[in-house]
């Protein structure tokens, strides 16, 4: 019971302190903050079920969001109906060649009796064989694909589906990569993994910043369809005027304000359904078995349940997850720009939000993405508050004074470091510690 | 009288004794063994006498001083010499900075002991540079027995010297430990061989389930139709 | 003559270029593989460190240019290069009083501890950031170059140009000095011993009367003048960006995961392998075989295995290979649960 109390007591608070923002600030940034709150815990309950329950070190959150985020490409953007006389088609074809030249590569590894010098060489001018055949039939469709009206399209577009469809999609992309990735990569050590996943994920952020035929690279792919209405056709409503007149606020931010409300409903809606999920899961003996596995590998290993098999599933379960609420976030951000995905704003800050919530807890990993975030957003203004306030009684004209007020901002960096390793010494088990079941 | 006696030890681990009033020791010059079935408490023993482990009750005495409160280090510069049974080597280290480090309190001039240990074990300075984990488990042995010879300790204490190695390895390293003895070195060594510990030691202590079962000369126990039968496997 | 001209221009584009990165990143590596091996975890504020001694030069070469003390053409940044280490190091000092010691005095698990780092990557960043401001810093001062191309052009009558920046001369020189010194620590003297035997095997150490307080200090004074050298003589090559420091930590930990991490010698050996790889799939050879093929025979495109905008992922793909087909690296480092 007491445990419930102080749930609910941190979720109401934080409630609050959003509130705070709506009524000193505005009601506007107080919805923006809210939605990617939202979208950040969901991010948090992925890692926390591969790190709390499996103890598995993902930290290539950024690479399965990206995905999530490419998701809103392939599905919702129209079509480039001139890519595919290009021939768009020899693209999967040629990629296909190189991944072929891979498992292939691979089988020489596995199977054949030779000796490793033969397999290296043998491998080596396989991988460069279908790598030059991939290049040699991609490369010419590509070049065409990229000259079609390069500062509008110059990509294959996507297929002109509803938006929302890109959520599932984005998990199920994020949950196949994170099927080869874990494939190869479950059995390393854990700081070894930590570093495979932040690497790849890495890689995937090259790639999508780079195959401009793909996701237009740093061009961005801008204007991506909505789930729910626009402000403009909004503004014209009758009912939204009355609510106007009734709030006596601008019909501008009204508009505004209910197309946030409208992107926190489903949000919420998302949310809660995975956190049930993620809960039956962790209650369930499938879940019992996987804290077992967490808490004594060895013996679990003994017993005859199959780790590898087990972290897998987690390894997909969870990089789906991340997947979903990176494809929410650029449906949410109506673009898609790869250079903002940096591993400090969405691998790092996602596990400070993890461990300060509390590993092992969902309840934990969304009051944990709740705070973070809300500070990540607020701790700018409030850190140049902090500096004004104490350099208050120093002339403005001081050089000091004016540089530590520029670089304020950055404030924010020292304090969530801060808080992680002030709550790892002081509370490593989190806001919400884990309920031993 | 014993140079190193641990008298009515009592110890364990959180709760549970593992040893009941135990009491080994070994005279100046002289090998003892600590033989007994496994879990009879003989590691026990050896981390407890060391001071790797904390006692709750009983005495350890060096060259009639108490040395129960002091830390394995400070027992080092007393003069005692401890093998563990494994991770008893610096494996990226050469065989040579083995030993400096097995000396590394030692602030004088060692060269005389180095020789020493060289001229015990031949082979060591034959692969003075070669690293030491790449040597064969007997080899191995010898750097750590070497290591902790290094600080002239007055007893020398061999938590399982024999474990993996081969028999004819571990015969050579008993000729070795007994002419460690003769130089007036006392040994204090815990084996799982225990019909050959006997048989090169001056007394053996049997241990059971923690506690002393019989303590005698190595070659009464060796007689001893008891001990013969249910330790040494008739 | 083609040939010769051949030559010049792998050794422009590709050798030079590849030794000075090479020795930044193998200097970076070292310091996270002798962090790894005696302290027992992945140092994830490794870049950062780097960059808070990048910072200290600059300010200190700021400080050094107002008073006007100079030192004829060379670079400012290398004469306060000792002043700014002894900075780095007591900021690592300090960082491990107050946050790492816990851990290691908890024997926490070696996760907990890359945790705890990235902590300290967020504070140092921000810290770095709060100080110096977020933007670029060119803090080369002196001679610009060792060798300009058009006066090799000169010398030697070739078309191919060699160039020599006095900072990739600075970098190589610096590197090798300071490895030599590592080694000759490591290997020679008592102290340098005794740090390689507690990481090894650090019950034995406990009992060979080895202070480990005072490995610990050691660590940390190579780790900052590695981290000090290593991030200015990278500053000073291409120019300075708190940002840039961050994501300098991956092709690091690449170098000594891909040598071998715990071995010191792997480290440096990483270091080139990724510099040199980095150059060699994304360097142009259209320029190349101009020079030793006949005219007929020269193909089409710019002949390019790898776009120049991957330059950086390669690394990354050289690392998960690693991982996947060998993860104790070229020289078998030491694997710490």
């Amino acid at each position: 019971m007491q445990d419930k109390q102080h749930i609910i007591l941190l979720f109401l608070s934080m409630f609050i302190l959003i509130s705070f923002v709506g009524f000193f600030q505005s009601w506007n940034l107080a919805l923006t903050i809210f939605n990617l709150c939202i979208i950040s815990s969901i991010m948090s309950l992925g890692i926390n079920i591969q790190w709390g329950n499996a103890g598995i070190v993902n930290f290539g959150v950024m690479g399965f969001a990206a995905l999530g985020g490419l998701a809103n490409i392939i599905v919702s953007m129209p079509p480039t109906a001139k890519a595919w006389d290009a021939g768009a088609i020899f693209i999967p074809f040629g990629i296909i060649i190189f991944i072929i030249s891979i498992i292939s590569s691979i089988l020489v590894w596995l199977k054949s009796g030779l000796s490793t010098k033969k397999k290296y060489i043998i491998n080596f001018f396989l991988i460069i064989l279908g790598y030059f055949l991939m290049r040699y039939i991609i490369d010419p469709p590509i070049k065409a694909i990229e000259a079609i009206d390069p500062a509008k399209t110059g990509y294959l577009g996507g297929l002109a589906l509803p938006v929302i469809i890109s959520w599932p999609i984005g998990g199920l992309l994020a949950a196949l990569i994170a099927y080869f990735i874990g494939k190869i990569s479950l059995g390393l050590r854990s700081d070894y993994l930590a570093i495979a996943t932040l690497g790849i994920s890495e890689i995937i952020i090259y790639i999508l910043k780079n195959e401009d035929w793909l996701s237009r690279g740093v061009k961005n792919v801008n204007g991506l369809p909505r789930p729910v209405p626009y402000e403009i056709d909004l503004q014209s409503e009758p009912w939204v005027l009355e609510l106007t007149k009734f709030f006596n606020i601008p019909v501008s931010e009204i508009s505004s304000i209910i197309v946030k409300l409208s992107y926190s409903c489903i949000f919420l809606v998302i949310l809660i359904g995975i956190l049930l999920l993620l809960e039956i899961a962790q209650k369930s003996p499938w879940g019992r078995m996987m804290r077992a596995i967490r808490d004594n590998e060895v013996s679990a290993n003994a017993m005859g349940k199959d780790i590898k098999t087990r972290h897998l599933q987690v390894f997909i379960i969870g990089s789906a997850i991340i997947g979903i609420a990176g494809a929410m976030l650029t449906t949410l951000d109506g673009q898609f720009t790869p250079v903002t995905y940096q591993p400090l704003r969405f691998t790092f800050l996602i596990w400070i939000m993890v461990i300060i919530g509390g590993s092992g807890n969902n309840y934990g990993s969304i009051i944990g993405g709740f705070l973070i975030w809300f500070f990540w957003v607020q701790s700018e203004p409030l850190g140049l508050w902090f500096i004004s306030q104490i350099t208050s009684h120093i002339s403005d004209t001081n050089i000091i004074k004016s540089h530590l007020l520029e670089n304020a901002a950055h404030i924010r960096l020292m304090f969530m470091g801060t808080i992680l390793l002030i709550t790892l010494r002081f509370a490593p088990k989190g806001l919400i510690p884990e309920v031993k079941r | 009288m014993y140079l190193l006696h641990g008298k009515n030890i009592t110890c364990g681990y959180d709760t549970v004794d593992i040893l009941t009033e135990c009491t080994v020791g070994v005279k100046k010059g002289e090998i003892a063994s600590i033989v007994g079935p496994n879990g009879a408490g003989k590691s026990t023993a050896m981390k407890s006498i060391f001071g790797l482990l904390k006692i709750r009750l009983g005495k350890i005495f060096l060259d009639n001083e108490d040395i129960t409160n002091l830390l394995p280090q400070e027992r080092v510069l007393k003069g005692m010499g401890y093998v563990p049974q494994t991770n008893n080597i610096f494996p990226t280290l050469s065989v040579q900075e083995n030993l400096e480090m097995g000396a590394f309190i030692q602030h004088e001039d060692f060269s005389d002991i180095l020789d020493y240990v060289y001229d015990l074990f031949p082979v060591l300075k034959e692969k003075r540079n070669q690293q030491a984990g790449e040597l064969s488990g007997g080899q191995r042995q010898q750097v750590a027995v070497g290591r902790a010879l290094m600080t002239k300790p007055k007893v020398l204490m061999l938590d399982e010297p024999s474990a993996g190695v081969s028999p004819i390895v571990m015969e050579s390293l008993f000729q070795k430990i007994v002419e460690i003895a003769q130089q007036g070195t006392a040994v204090l060594m815990v084996e799982q061989n225990a019909k050959q510990a006997l048989e090169i030691s001056d007394l053996g202590f049997v241990l059971n389930q923690g506690r002393n079962l019989y303590t005698d000369t190595g070659k009464a126990l060796l007689l001893n139709k008891d001990v013969r039968q249910a330790f040494l496997g008739g | 003559m083609e040939i010769l001209n051949s030559f010049i221009l792998i050794a422009n584009y590709i050798i030079i270029p590849g030794l000075t990165y090479g020795s930044q990143l193998a200097l970076g590596a070292l310091g996270i593989t002798i962090v790894y091996t005696v302290l027992r975890f992945s140092n994830f504020a490794h870049g950062e460190f780097m960059s808070f001694g990048t910072m200290s030069t600059i300010l200190l070469t700021w400080v050094f240019i107002d008073s006007n003390i100079k030192f004829g053409t060379f670079p400012t940044a290398i004469i306060v290069l000792p002043l700014s280490i002894i900075f780095t190091i007591i900021y690592c000092l300090l960082i491990d009083k107050f946050v790492f010691k816990f851990y290691r005095q908890q024997k926490s698990k070696s996760v907990i501890a890359l945790i705890v780092s990235i902590g300290v990557m967020f504070f140092t960043g921000g810290l770095i950031r709060f100080i110096i401001g977020p933007g670029d810093k060119n803090f080369m001062d002196g001679e610009r170059f060792i060798l300009k191309a058009k006066d090799f052009k000169m010398l030697t009558g070739l078309n191919e140009g060699l160039t020599i920046k006095s900072t990739q001369g600075v970098t190589i020189i610096l590197s090798i000095i300071l490895v030599i010194l590592l080694f000759w620590f490591l290997n020679k003297t008592k102290t340098g011993k005794s740090m390689r035997a507690y990481s090894d095997n650090q019950e034995l150490a406990l009992l060979s009367g080895i202070n480990p307080e005072r490995i610990v200090l050691i660590t940390w004074i190579i780790t900052g003048t590695l981290a000090c050298v290593a991030g200015t003589l990278y500053g000073l090559d291409k120019s300075y960006k708190p940002f840039t420091y961050l994501h300098l930590v991956l092709p690091i930990f690449a170098a000594a995961i891909v040598g071998g991490v715990g071995n010191p010698i792997g480290a440096i050996i990483g270091g080139f392998v990724i510099s040199f790889s980095e150059l060699l799939i994304t360097f142009a050879y259209k320029k190349f075989f101009f020079y030793i093929l006949p005219d007929n025979f020269l193909p089409d495109g710019l002949l390019q295995i790898l776009s120049t905008d991957y330059k950086i992922a390669v690394s990354f793909i050289i690392l998960v290979l690693v991982l996947l087909i060998k993860p104790t690296g070229i020289y078998k480092g030491k694997i710490i649960e």
